[in-house]
């Protein structure tokens, strides 16, 4: 039934274990559904430590989920999710490599020659505006450029499905949009799949087909889906002045704005319990 | 200008001492004795480099020792240490055996390995390799410990296999933490091979002191322990050149202090 979506989590549900102490657990997600369909640009927005970043890495393969199936094109997924591409929120390149090496490393691993993959990683280097900067380590790169060259090593592979963790959080306005911009020209070239996640709402109305909200921690699950009827192709500075995307926005925010809240009287307490 | 004082400064250190030494040693027979004096500790050392020339050949045997001994002892180090990090089984059951050999001075072994490899250069190597081992063992297992998972997890999302995880991530990581311990491993790859041939040999610098001791010709003690500083001091800075252009894609260089 599940087979015409790109990727679905199905009943998801999912608790840690603390390592130290067997008896302490901490259920981040339950009883989670989350479908995209082929095509289908979805955001995910929540509060901070709500679990965001847990569903991607259960949608990526990276982490079983406690209870719940994850299908990838119809498929039970096994082990990482070969057909996926990721984006982390923390800096994942790989310090020792420099900027082209580091965006051609995945075609290195698929086997492509090593000449035509530089011509790609150069190519997309220029793409994410980081021409010329083929040769600077990771820790020569501004926080955004490491960024941006984290993006150009995720897309060259060209995945079906694109899982995005607040990849553009660090970059400054200008910069941000003309990426998001990027993406979305990418993504409609060759309609994938992308789940998107973002604390900024702005942003995922502006990009996105649908919008999901999740509930604040512990035991996440999504407590909003808000479908984005604005007109494609979209110029993300432009469409945040249209009258609907405001609409929207204070829709949205209503649902959201309480789950924050909650979200951060929890860590308060939590860290008054602490320190008492 | 400040630099200028330094040396200046530096200098007239060196005179004193030198001076201070000289006077001490004329002064009276015993400090002659017992500490020589500059003068016959420089003609010794110009005779052995420029009259004598055996010196070559002492010298020579204690570098390709300490040469061996430093790439024997971090090949192993280097194998040991990424087969334990990756298989957390056997790292369980070899931990308590690995901390008593590293516990273990290891300069005890020095009259077994003269008994299972003889006087010649094999022991020395032995003991030096077994100096090095540690280090090196310690600094890998450590590497490939600290690789973050966020990065493990971006590679393997890229495709990466075990055998690219280990030539891509592991190893690169590893080996900034081996470069980082290269001074001490280089150092104790020469402390190795010095002692062994002052424990007994028929050549090398160590002979050569254990020579003059035996005789009590101070003044060749002392131009050998001149010769193995300035070869020290050598080493350390080809191997500070190395790490600068090995270690280029890290952000600090994580020397170690020589002390
Ligand atoms: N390996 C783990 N062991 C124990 N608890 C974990 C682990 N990983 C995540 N958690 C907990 O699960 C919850 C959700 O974490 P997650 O990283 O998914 O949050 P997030 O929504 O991505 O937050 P943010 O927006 O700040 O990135 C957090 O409370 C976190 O403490
Ligand atoms: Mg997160």
């Amino acid at each position: 039934m599940n087979s015409g979506y790109a990727l679905s989590l199905s009943d998801i549900s999912c608790t840690f274990i603390s390592r130290d102490n067997p008896g302490q657990r901490y259920t981040a997600v339950a009883d989670t559904t989350l479908n995209i369909a082929p095509g289908e640009f979805v955001s995910v927005v929540g509060p901070t430590g709500c679990g965001k970043s847990t569903l991607l890495n259960i949608g990526a393969g990276l982490l079983e989920p406690s209870s719940g199936t994850v299908t990838v094109h119809g498929e039970k997924l096994v082990g990482i999710n070969k057909r996926a591409g990721y984006m982390f929120q923390a800096d994942a390149l790989m310090p020792w490599k420099k900027a082209l090496d580091n965006v051609i490393a995945g075609l290195l691993f698929r086997g492509v020659e090593i000449p035509i993959a530089r011509e790609h990683g150069i190519a997309w280097l220029a793409r994410v505006g980081l021409g010329g900067f083929e040769d600077r380590y990771p820790h020569q790169l501004s926080g955004g450029m490491r960024k941006r060259v984290a993006m150009a090593q995720t897309l060259i592979l060209d995945p079906d499905i694109i899982l995005m963790d607040e990849p553009f959080s660090a970059l400054d306005v200008q910069t941000r949009q003309l990426m998001e911009n990027e993406l979305l020209e990418l993504w409609s070239e060759k309609k994938k799949a992308v789940l998107f996640i973002t604390h900024d709402l702005d942003e995922a109305i502006a990009l996105s087909d649908r919008v999901i909200v999740l509930a604040s921690g512990p035991a996440t699950h999504p407590i909003g889906e808000f479908p984005i009827d604005l007109e494609r192709p979209r110029d993300v500075a432009e469409i945040r002045n249209q009258p609907h995307f405001t609409e929207l926005h204070s829709k949205i925010w209503d649902v959201l704005r309480d789950e924050v809240l909650k979200g951060y009287v929890q860590h308060k307490n939590i860290v008054e319990e602490r320190t008492q | 200008m400040n630099n200028k004082l330094l040396r200046v400064w530096q200098i007239a250190l060196v005179i004193i001492i030198l001076s201070t030494w000289q006077a001490s040693s004329m002064l009276s027979t015993k400090a002659a004795f017992f500490f020589s004096n500059p003068i016959d500790v420089a003609a010794r050392l110009v005779s052995w480099f420029f009259i004598d020339l055996d010196i070559y050949q002492h010298l020579g045997v204690t570098l390709i020792e300490t040469l061996l001994a430093f790439v024997i002892g971090t090949i192993l180090g280097l194998l040991v240490g990424l087969w334990l990090a990756l298989n957390q089984r056997a790292a369980a059951i070899c931990d308590p055996f690995l901390k008593a050999l590293n516990a273990m001075p290891r300069v005890i072994l020095a009259p077994i390995f003269a008994l299972w490899f003889g006087l010649g250069i094999a022991s020395k190597v032995a003991l030096a390799v077994t100096l090095v081992f540690f280090i090196v063992f310690f600094n890998v297992f450590q590497g490939v410990r600290e690789v973050s998972p966020t990065l493990l997890a971006n590679a393997r999302m890229l495709g990466a296999g075990r055998n690219d995880l280990l030539r891509h991530v592991y190893l690169p990581s590893a080996m900034s933490w081996v470069f980082s311990s290269l001074h001490i491993s280089v150092g104790m790859a020469f402390v190795g091979a010095v002692v062994g041939e002052y424990l007994g040999s028929a050549r090398g610098v160590g002979y050569l002191i254990l020579q003059a001791e035996g005789s009590f010709d101070v003044r060749s003690v002392f131009a050998g322990i001149v010769v193995l500083t300035l070869c020290a001091l050598v080493l350390d800075t080809l191997v500070g050149k190395a790490e600068k252009r090995l270690m280029r894609w890290q952000p600090k260089i994580g020397t170690t202090e020589k002390i």
